[in-house]
């Protein structure tokens, strides 16, 4: 009995051995070329099987992707691997494959002014070299740039000139002689910049100083020499009869045109909830009128009531009949009175008082 | 062609809610798509979302109209309810008042209606309601504005 389960096991451990390697082996008639660098895999085989399969050859393509992947992924596993921090990983080879240029090929750039001068006079490039010795520091320092060999502006010692002012600070001069080189030189790349590009620098967009400018373009000009100061033209005066500068406020933000739609929605659904609840639920002038009409009707039924019932028994109780008129002409003084003072009121009609609500409200009467 | 500011929604939803009253949140918030408004050369549209994605390929200076008007903004920044509005307005309209055929056309003229061409009227019409007045056969009806009076506000409701 274990003897054949153990059989049984075997047997099955073989069957699943030789699935596993059918799964892996692809039959294909022409061998697929691969570029591991890229990985990359062309496969030249003629697609019969797809030509076979009719309008939606979706399990084909798959079944071919499968195999032409499983095929890529068996030539990725013979590739050398190492170990890099706990990961086995494959080193791919160099790719053979070389792809098109993605951009297109950059236009020849106009020469910068620099360069029109050295063509026009002749003047090569001197090759230089990058190291020059420095006797100050005793060592190699660059020619130019951090740390250079001969710096004026890092001199600890610099004697006054011959005519020079004596209270003048000399190594502020230089610190600020060098700023202006500096400053200098960015402008001159940055229109080297615009020429190469065919573009205005921003800021003296149209306003070089010829003899021929217009009224506006002078205003124009004078406007952004106002505003070029430290403080943004703050605290420049203005002449006596001089007007503000129209439309120099702060322009309007808008929502972009395809905002957010559900926030959009969702603020406006809020603003609506807002204008609702500032309606006042109760309106008091329709409820009063309610109120006051129910009344009207209710004294109304009641005297028809009490006429009839006179009518009925006339005869046999006058003094009765008379006694049961007397309170609606008693309400009727009572309406009248109460119509004019706020508390006051005859104190035997205490209990049929109905409140102040005859003083709130219009009287429809 | 721009989104409305807050002020200016706020404008606009407290003049057609007059007319409308809370339904106006159905008009916002609808079922079937999603519509908005936007302002277009003062006036506002009301548009799905698809049309306006397609209206956005239109340069501003070419582009006439778009959706539906639902009334524009002057220049004082009042807004004023366009005709062209009724036809959204008038399904979700809170007060309605009918009125006879033979007072109809006296009303599309741009004469009061007396309460002797009145036929049905919703109850509970305050007074100085915003309403919308539709004929027997339950069609809205309009008229010009007439020395800027909004066209359909019936306040000719004489002798109530």
């Amino acid at each position: 009995m274990e003897g054949q389960n153990v059989e049984e096991l075997l047997a099955k451990a073989e069957r699943d051995e030789a699935e596993k390697l059918q799964r892996i082996t692809v039959h294909k008639e022409l061998e697929l070329e691969f570029d591991l660098g890229n990985l990359l895999a062309s496969d030249r085989n003629p697609p019969t099987e797809l030509r076979r399969a009719g309008p939606s050859p979706e399990a084909e393509l798959q079944a071919l992707a499968r195999d032409n992947t499983q095929l890529l992924i068996n030539q990725l596993w013979q590739l050398p691997t190492e170990r890099v921090e706990e990961a086995l990983v494959a080193r791919l080879p160099e790719p053979t494959t070389r792809l098109p240029r993605e951009k297109p090929v950059p236009r020849p750039r106009p020469l910068t002014r620099w360069q029109q001068f050295a063509r026009l006079k002749g003047i090569r490039p001197k090759k230089k070299t990058n190291l020059v010795w420095d006797e100050v520091s005793g060592q190699w320092r660059r020619r130019w740039g951090y740390q250079r060999a001969r710096d004026d502006t890092k001199e600890w010692l610099i004697e006054v000139p011959g005519g020079a002012d004596p209270l003048e600070d000399q190594f502020a001069k230089r610190i600020q002689a060098k700023k202006e080189r500096v400053a200098k030189n960015e402008l001159n790349r940055l229109r080297n910049l615009a020429r190469a590009h065919k573009m205005q620098l921003p800021s003296t967009a149209g306003m070089h100083p010829t003899g021929h400018q217009s009224k506006e373009e002078l205003g124009r000009a004078m406007q952004v020499a106002k505003v070029s100061t430290a403080s943004v033209g703050r605290f420049q005066e203005r002449l006596p009869k001089e007007k503000a500068p129209r439309g120099s406020g702060k322009k309007r933000k808008f929502q972009p045109l395809f905002g957010d739609f559900a926030a959009e929605k969702k603020s406006q659904l809020e603003l609506l909830r807002v204008m609702n609840s500032k309606k006042p639920q109760l309106d008091v002038t329709r409820a009063t009128n309610k109120q006051m009409r129910e009344e009207d009707q209710e004294e109304a039924a009641k005297r028809r009531k009490m006429s009839q019932k006179g009518k009925r028994k006339g005869g046999r109780q006058g003094a009765g009949g008379q006694r049961k008129g007397g309170p609606p002409s008693q309400g009727g003084k009572r309406k009248g009175g109460l119509g004019g003072k706020v508390n006051s009121g005859p104190p035997r009609l205490g209990g049929k008082r109905k409140g102040g609500q005859h003083q709130r409200g219009k009287r429809r009467k | 062609m721009r989104p409305l500011t807050e002020e200016e929604t706020r404008v606009m939803f407290e003049k057609i809610a007059k007319y409308i009253g809370e339904n106006l949140q159905l008009l916002v918030d609808r079922p079937d798509g999603t519509y908005c408004f936007r302002l277009h050369n003062d006036r506002v549209y009301y548009v799905s979302e698809k049309i306006l994605k397609l209206a956005a390929n239109i340069s501003g200076d070419k582009l006439v109209s778009l959706g539906t008007c639902f009334g524009k903004f002057t220049k004082t920044h009042k807004f004023r309810l366009h005709i062209t509005a009724l036809d959204y307005l008038a399904p979700y309209a809170k007060y309605k008042v009918w009125i006879k055929p033979g007072a109809e056309q006296s009303f599309l003229y741009g004469n009061h209606v007396l309460k002797s061409g009145l036929g049905r009227i919703t109850e509970n019409t305050c007074q100085y309601q915003g309403v919308v007045v539709y004929s027997m056969a339950d069609v809205p009806l309009t008229r010009p504005p007439w020395r800027s009076c909004l066209p359909w506000e019936s306040t000719g409701m004489v002798g109530r």
